[in-house]
């Protein structure tokens, strides 16, 4: 592929990587501190309503990707009232958080389809952004791009080097040690559980104000249950989790550029099961190899907590 | 983030039965009056709107036969789900061993199209659990040979499925007859379930349900194996010292999940359906989650849960049908439901009291790993 | 979830006459509305099929004002779930139904059975009854148009078409549209890429970015979501609308589209109902009776290709035009349609072979 061409395939992928990333890595630190919120699609939804919603009555692209990241903590707070506070069964409470994030989603969203809206700005360096290759490739993208990176970056170094970031580990490999030596267990799990509705509301205002620029009912199209499964290809590990969202958006990428020049002769059906069947295929070679073993989810994942004193 | 700072909350060491059935309903009654609310707030009218959502549905005997066909998926489902988690089993994928149980049953259905017998039917079903039992052998075999976490596997082979069974209605699958649309040819006489009530749609798959659900219950309170799934789920190194085998275990949980599914599916498709058609199933697979906790994983009480949850998406056409409420309100209302059935599992759970306790972390049957 | 598409006739109305019979007798509902419900595969937001329709549901309720009542039933799943809803409808004494989906056929005509009364209207089928009419849309003449655009505008001859799933009526609008673009430009080539949805913004923008980065300068669609309008817009590419007018997109680039117009044969089916003259009737329209409209044409289309649009529009609508005129060769070279013949409505009903140029 001749390396033009190379860039603007890698440009797509970044497309359709990101909104992936930041539902994910929210996840990954809410699983980090031993909670399981399967509501990442209802919260992101959300998120891309209220950030298009914003967007457009203000005129203002940063007051909606801020409005989109509420939007995913009001909903993530709900999660937590219920399976935190109330002790409720954190699967089945996911579930509900998704349906009830669709119907309000589109509650929410009715007067405002079929608008436009200006989408995010991209970097533009004058002369640099202009050379090719690197230009377009490193310091062309719009500024959720960059956070999506400075977020892989940070949260890896949180979880492995702060002091916070033990703590959450603490918390989610045995809670009831955690509690014992004076650590606030539910307290660091609602911050976790609202930094992952923040992180899906980014992806979810990711889609309507970059990736596509537009509101429609249900355009979140599954992308959260994605990004449940990549935490879980991640084995927990942020390095890994942005591996897994380029992995997974680089195979759906390149199946559409495949069909667009021919196909190969194989089925579109067959084609679109690449993504799905590739993270499979790669996470069981992953465990095949030498990291056997340490693909283990926090100890604690899912299960309530409920201090007495 | 405790509730208060002078009422101490410790759990309950037994459960009064009385509670049990209460705090359900006191979620509906909560329900009703947050809904109550949001319907006048939206502008329709509360009583009209809670009447055709949770009454009506249950006046007629069609009605009722309805939600025993819309039901009868979840139930199946959830039982099979249920005892998976019970072990920490995590399979989220039964909607893709529903669409492939769907496949065979009905691969099988399209086999002997032209021909009649009384084995057909059964003979589908064998398929139709043989079918999910090996979709489901998939995670099986990753989770217990290489480690890979079922979560993942089971819900990316969903989409899978449903590709899977697209190019077959596309493809092979296709009506000779049908001017090239994406379905199969109607099944024969034979391969459809017998409906048992004139004029309705409840097929014998209805029973059947609820039959699975008491072998369900039988299965996890009175055998040894249902012992060990319990003991695998709650201590898993108390079953270590037990001797007992995880790795049974773990294919038992998903054979029996992924077989339900499969047969589920099979159901849908010689039942309400009687062909095979690019999508099988509005959410089943995963729907069935809802209702395997709701139910709290006890095979009893997901029958309990799968009629409530059916009762609330026939609810919700009907509030559509009858009051105009667009399917988002409805959506909204179900979302708030389920929240207070959830949050009313407090109420059974723990008691608030003025002593201290030691902290602890509650098994209600969760994690995944 | 699969969706409209496309059919209509040959199995057509056996009883026809029948069917103004078993109206039971307007007058006896003089008093009342009438009430019309309607079936929905999507959510009236989808902006695309099923917001079409809802706007035709909207040309009842302005026609008729208080004489008829109107309900809608969305994001109905197609499979048991629809039956019971189309029955709910006909049970809540709804007189007219309207189901808008290819994969509500079977479960209309057996709904149907039941309400003898009750008269159904089913969209993109083949089925009919005594009570039950078919009715679909010539889409294809609109690509016919928008093939004939592309063709002049075209530099590198290579176009772009986002499809959903390959049933008659998509492949169909494939074959139309690059017919139509060769007779202007008879080297053009179509490559096609299969999202494998209706509905799925993203994917549906990442499939036209693939098609354009391969050099394609036309893109069109036969998806829901406006994402490919908008990804054309940004990138420079001309590009045309699907069901709705998508225009407010790409203003400069988005030339045309092709609107699905239902509200004047829903507002005749429901008069007929109300004077007690509804029959069973199976319909393909398109141009001629208004079920098929172009959009308008972008400013920046010269004179001369509107012009050319508009000759093939016309002459659609007076018959001297046909989209599928023979010579018509296959993808292998082998000729399909003698010169100067016309496909009949049946062969097109049923299209699952694609034509020269076609890259799927």
């Amino acid at each position: 592929m001749a390396p033009d061409a190379a860039v603007l395939v890698i440009l797509t992928v970044v497309g359709a990587a990101t909104p992936l990333l930041f539902a994910a890595l929210g996840e990954l630190v809410v699983e980090k501190s031993g909670v399981l919120n399967l509501g990442v699609e209802g919260m992101m939804i959300l998120g891309a309503v209220s950030a298009f919603a914003v967007a457009v009555s203000t005129g203002s692209g940063a007051l909606g990707v801020v409005a989109g990241m509420l939007a995913g903590m009001a909903m993530a707070f709900i999660f937590g009232v219920l399976t935190l506070t109330l002790a409720a069964n954190q699967v089945a409470t996911g579930l509900a958080l998704t349906i009830f994030g669709l119907g309000l989603s589109s509650l929410m969203g009715a007067s405002f389809i079929g608008i436009p809206v200006e989408p995010l700005a991209k970097l533009s360096i004058p002369g640099i952004s202009q050379i090719p290759i690197i230009g377009p490739l490193f310091f062309g993208h719009d500024a959720l791009v960059y956070l999506s990176f400075a977020a892989v970056v940070a949260i890896a170094w949180f979880l492995k080097k702060s002091r916070a970031g033990m703590i959450l580990r603490a918390v989610g490999e045995s809670d009831i040690s955690a509690h014992s030596i004076g650590y606030n267990v539910i307290a660091v799990r609602y911050r976790a559980v609202l930094f992952g509705g923040a992180m899906a509301g980014l992806g979810g205002a990711f889609l309507s104000l970059s990736y596509t620029p537009l509101w429609n009912e249900g355009m979140t199209a599954g992308r959260g249950w994605i990004a449940l499964a990549l935490v879980v290809f991640s084995s927990w590990r942020p390095w890994r989790l942005l591996v897994g969202a380029y992995l997974f958006g680089g195979v759906t990428i390149l199946q559409l550029y495949t069909q667009g020049a021919g196909g190969l002769g194989i089925p579109a059906q067959v084609m679109s099961m690449l993504p799905y069947l590739a993270t499979i295929l790669v996470l069981a070679v992953i465990a095949a190899g030498p990291w056997k073993g340490r693909l283990d989810a926090p100890a604690c994942l899912g299960k309530p907590f409920r201090p007495s004193t | 983030m405790s509730l208060s700072t002078s009422f101490k909350i410790e759990p309950r060491r037994e459960i009064p039965r009385s509670l049990l059935y209460a705090t359900p309903l006191l979620a509906v009654v909560l329900t009703v009056v947050a809904g109550f609310f949001i319907f006048l707030f939206m502008g329709y009218d509360p009583f009209l709107s809670l009447y055709h959502f949770f009454v009506s549905p249950l006046l007629t005997f069609y009605g009722l036969s309805e939600l025993m066909v819309k039901a009868a998926p979840l139930i199946m489902i959830g039982v099979g789900l249920a005892i998976g988690f019970r072990a920490n089993v995590w399979n989220i994928g039964a909607e893709g061993q529903l669409t492939l149980g769907a496949i065979t049953g009905g691969v099988v259905a399209l086999a002997f199209w032209n021909q009649e017998g009384i084995w057909i039917l059964p003979l589908m079903c064998i398929a139709g659990i043989l079918g999910g039992m090996a979709y489901a052998a998939i995670p099986a075999f990753l989770k217990t040979h290489l480690n890979v976490n079922e979560i993942l596997t089971s819900l990316m082979l969903t989409y899978v499925a449903t590709l899977f069974l697209s190019t077959l209605v596309y493809g092979p699958l296709k009506d000779p007859m049908g001017f090239n649309f994406p379905q199969s040819r109607m099944f024969g006489d034979s391969a459809l379930l017998p409906i048992l009530l004139e004029g309705t749609r409840m097929h014998l798959g209805t029973v059947l349900a609820l039959l699975i659900a008491v072998a369900g219950w039988v299965l996890m309170t009175f055998t040894i194996v249902g012992f060990q799934i319990r003991v695998l789920g709650q201590a898993p190194a108390a079953a270590r010292f037990a001797g007992f085998s995880r790795t049974k275990l773990i294919w038992l949980c998903l054979m029996i999940s992924g077989g339900l599914a499969g047969l589920a599916g099979t159901f849908e498709v010689s039942g309400p359906i009687g062909q095979l058609i690019p999508v099988i199933t509005p959410g089943y697979g995963f729907t069935a989650i809802i209702v395997a906790f709701l139910g709290r994983l006890h095979p009893l009480g997901i029958i309990l849960s799968g009629l409530l949850m059916a009762l609330s998406y026939i609810g919700g056409e009907n509030a559509q049908v009858e009051v105009g409420l667009p399917q988002a309100v409805t959506g909204v209302f179900q979302g708030l439901l389920l929240f207070f059935l959830l949050a009313s599992d407090f109420l059974v759970r723990y008691r608030i009291r003025r002593r201290a306790a030691v902290p602890q972390a509650v098994g209600a049957a969760q994690p995944a790993e | 979830m699969i969706k409209p598409h496309s059919r209509r006739h040959f199995l057509a109305g056996s009883g026809a006459a029948a069917g103004a019979l078993a109206l039971g007798g307007p007058a006896a509902f003089a008093a009342d509305p009438l009430k019309v419900g309607f079936v929905y595969v999507g959510p009236v937001g989808d902006f695309g099929w099923t917001h079409g329709h809802d706007l035709g549901r909207k040309a009842i309720e302005k026609e008729f004002g208080d004489k008829v009542k109107t309900t809608f039933v969305e994001s109905v799943a197609e499979g048991p779930d629809a039956e019971r809803v189309i029955r709910q409808l006909a049970a809540a004494g709804n007189k007219l139904i309207f189901t808008t989906s290819f994969g509500f056929m079977n479960q209309t005509v057996r709904v149907a059975k039941q309400f003898p009364k009750v008269m159904f209207e089913h969209a993109t089928g083949y089925q009919t009854a005594k009570n039950v009419s078919a009715y679909n849309a010539r889409f294809y003449e609109g690509r016919d148009v928008i093939g004939t655009i592309a063709g002049h505008m075209t530099k590198t001859g290579k176009f772009g078409y986002i499809a959903s799933f390959p049933i008659p009526e998509v492949v169909m609008g494939i074959n139309a549209f690059i017919l139509a673009a060769r007779k202007v430009r008879p080297d053009a080539e179509i490559k096609v890429v299969w999202v494998n949805s209706w509905f799925d913004p993203g994917k549906e923008a990442d499939a036209t970015k693939a098609l354009i980065d391969q050099g394609c300068d036309v893109i069109t669609q036969h998806t829901d979501s406006p994402a490919p309008i908008q990804t054309s817009g940004s990138r420079g590419v001309w590009c045309f609308g699907q069901a709705s007018d998508m225009s407010s997109f790409a203003p400069d680039q988005h030339l045309t589209a092709i609107l699905d117009v239902w509200g004047p044969y829903y507002v005749e089916r429901t008069r007929a109902v109300l004077d007690g003259t509804w029959q069973t009737s199976n319909v393909w329209q398109g141009f001629k009776e208004g079920m098929v409209e172009m959009s308008p044409y972008n400013k920046n289309l010269p004179a001369e290709v509107v012009a050319a649009a508009e000759k093939i529009r016309k002459g659609i609508i007076d018959g001297s035009h046909h989209s599928f005129t023979g010579p018509i060769k296959d993808q292998d070279g082998k000729e399909r349609v003698a010169a100067g013949e016309r496909m009949s409505d049946e062969a097109l009903l049923t299209m699952d072979w694609y034509v020269e140029g076609v890259t799927a």
